[in-house]
């Protein structure tokens, strides 16, 4: 099911940043979010997650077929790879982790506690447990921070491999990977202060 | 769920995972208590049970700030929030793992402590039996608490204040438990009041906690 987003706003600390975003998403296609720091970038990637509703506006296809990555990886410094990877299979009902060790070339890392790994390390294991969700829509943001050449690498590869089996991709990433992407500049979408209603927190105080 | 679980308990006893800090604070504060009011054992008996529930109540306090505070910092209260697994069931695993590894220790632990403050004899069972059935509470009404100051730096405090007076009608019936138990009186009212709190939290905490989490992770 394709995702679609039709005429969508969304607010930050209830101030609204961005308006009309319309788009459409199918199969096999990645969209790639650009635009200048806090232009709404990681909003409108938040909101298509389900994590804020948004302002006005529809979006479809992204019930229950979303994997969020944000800033930080979601993963447990006092557990290792591999428990970390295998929590988050188990709770998107998956068994097996070795693909993803594989693709970030973790299986060395794997009984290393992930406090102990560093920046890079840290952000592919991360990646990886994109691929133990297996939804087919990835949200990314800025997914390749601290990442370094290869690493890089890897996650262009994993993206062509998600891509190829008929999945989809959002990212918010102003490194080239040298993708099949459709591009999105957020920065003629910044919406207009005060034009849109209830985008305040009134409501809750 | 069960993978949730058992991460929660395995992170519990790993370094820094805050497994026995209730349990130790709970130890030092009934320690202190003779120091306090002087070692007279029958004042020290009549005491006993109202000591021993406040006791616990605060050593649960203590731990809850780090309920879900640590995973909104790493991140993974916004997978978890987007995974298949509904944050109403996510939070009331959350809160049973914090009952396993702060409430239960506290349950089994209170006899041992009631010797210290020369609980009466016949009062053991019942203490236990009023802690045992009360703590479940005191974890789910926390788990709320920690839900509503999740996103607030250093919540904690204000965690507090909020929790406590919502504990109050918990610590009542319980000491009261714990107390008509020691002096040998009838225990099913308070008993009952108890574990009717203790169910209705379990019951309901769950889907205000996941409500009020939705707001603070936005």
């Amino acid at each position: 099911m394709p995702l679609t987003l039709s005429d969508v706003a969304v607010a930050r600390g209830g101030v609204p940043v961005l308006s009309g975003v319309s788009f459409a998403l199918s199969a096999g296609e990645a969209l790639i979010l650009r635009g200048p720091n806090g232009s709404g970038k990681t909003t409108l990637l938040r909101t298509i997650a389900g994590l804020q509703p948004p302002l006005s506006g529809d979006i479809k296809g992204a019930t229950d077929t979303v994997a969020y990555a944000g800033h930080a990886d979601g993963l447990k410094a006092m557990l290792s790879v591999a428990e970390n990877l295998s929590f988050w299979a188990a709770v998107y009902g998956r068994r097996d982790i070795a693909p993803a060790l594989a693709a970030y070339a973790l299986e060395d890392l794997a009984d290393r506690l992930t406090g102990t790994l560093s920046a890079g390390q840290k952000r592919r294991a991360g990646l990886a447990r994109m691929m133990v969700t297996e939804r087919p829509i990835w949200i990314l943001d800025e997914p390749t921070v601290s990442l370094d050449t290869e690493a890089v690498g890897m996650f262009a590869q994993a993206m062509r491999e998600h891509l190829g089996a008929g999945g989809m991709a959002l990212l918010a990433t102003h490194i080239d990977l040298g993708l099949e992407a459709r591009v999105l500049d957020v920065t003629p979408l910044r919406a207009v202060r005060g034009a849109i209603h209830g985008a305040s927190d009134e409501a809750f105080l | 769920m069960t993978a949730l679980l058992i991460r929660d308990l395995r992170l519990a006893f790993r370094a820094g995972g805050g497994f026995g800090l209730g349990l130790a604070f709970f130890l030092i504060l009934v320690v202190l208590v003779p120091f306090s009011v002087g070692p007279e054992s029958a004042l020290l008996g009549t005491i006993a049970p109202g000591i021993l529930w406040l006791g616990a109540l605060l050593a649960c306090l203590l731990s809850l700030d780090r309920l879900l505070a640590l995973d909104f910092e790493d991140g993974t209260l916004d997978v978890l929030a987007t995974a298949p697994l509904p944050l109403e069931a996510a939070l009331a695993i959350k809160g049973l793992a914090h009952w396993i590894t702060t409430g239960l220790p506290l349950v089994l632990a209170a006899p041992v402590l009631g010797i210290l403050l020369n609980l009466p004899a016949q009062g053991f069972g019942w203490l236990v039996v009023s802690l045992a059935l009360g703590t479940p509470a005191l974890s789910m009404i926390g788990c709320f608490g920690a839900a509503l100051t999740v996103g607030i730096k250093r919540g904690g405090l204000l965690m507090s204040l909020l929790v406590l007076p919502l504990y109050v009608p918990t610590l009542i019936f319980g000491a009261e438990a714990a107390r008509r138990g020691a002096v040998g009186m009838a225990v099913e009212t308070p008993l009952l009041l108890l574990a009717g709190i203790s169910l209705g939290s379990v019951a309901l905490l769950p889907f205000a906690a996941a409500a009020a989490l939705r707001m603070t992770i936005r």
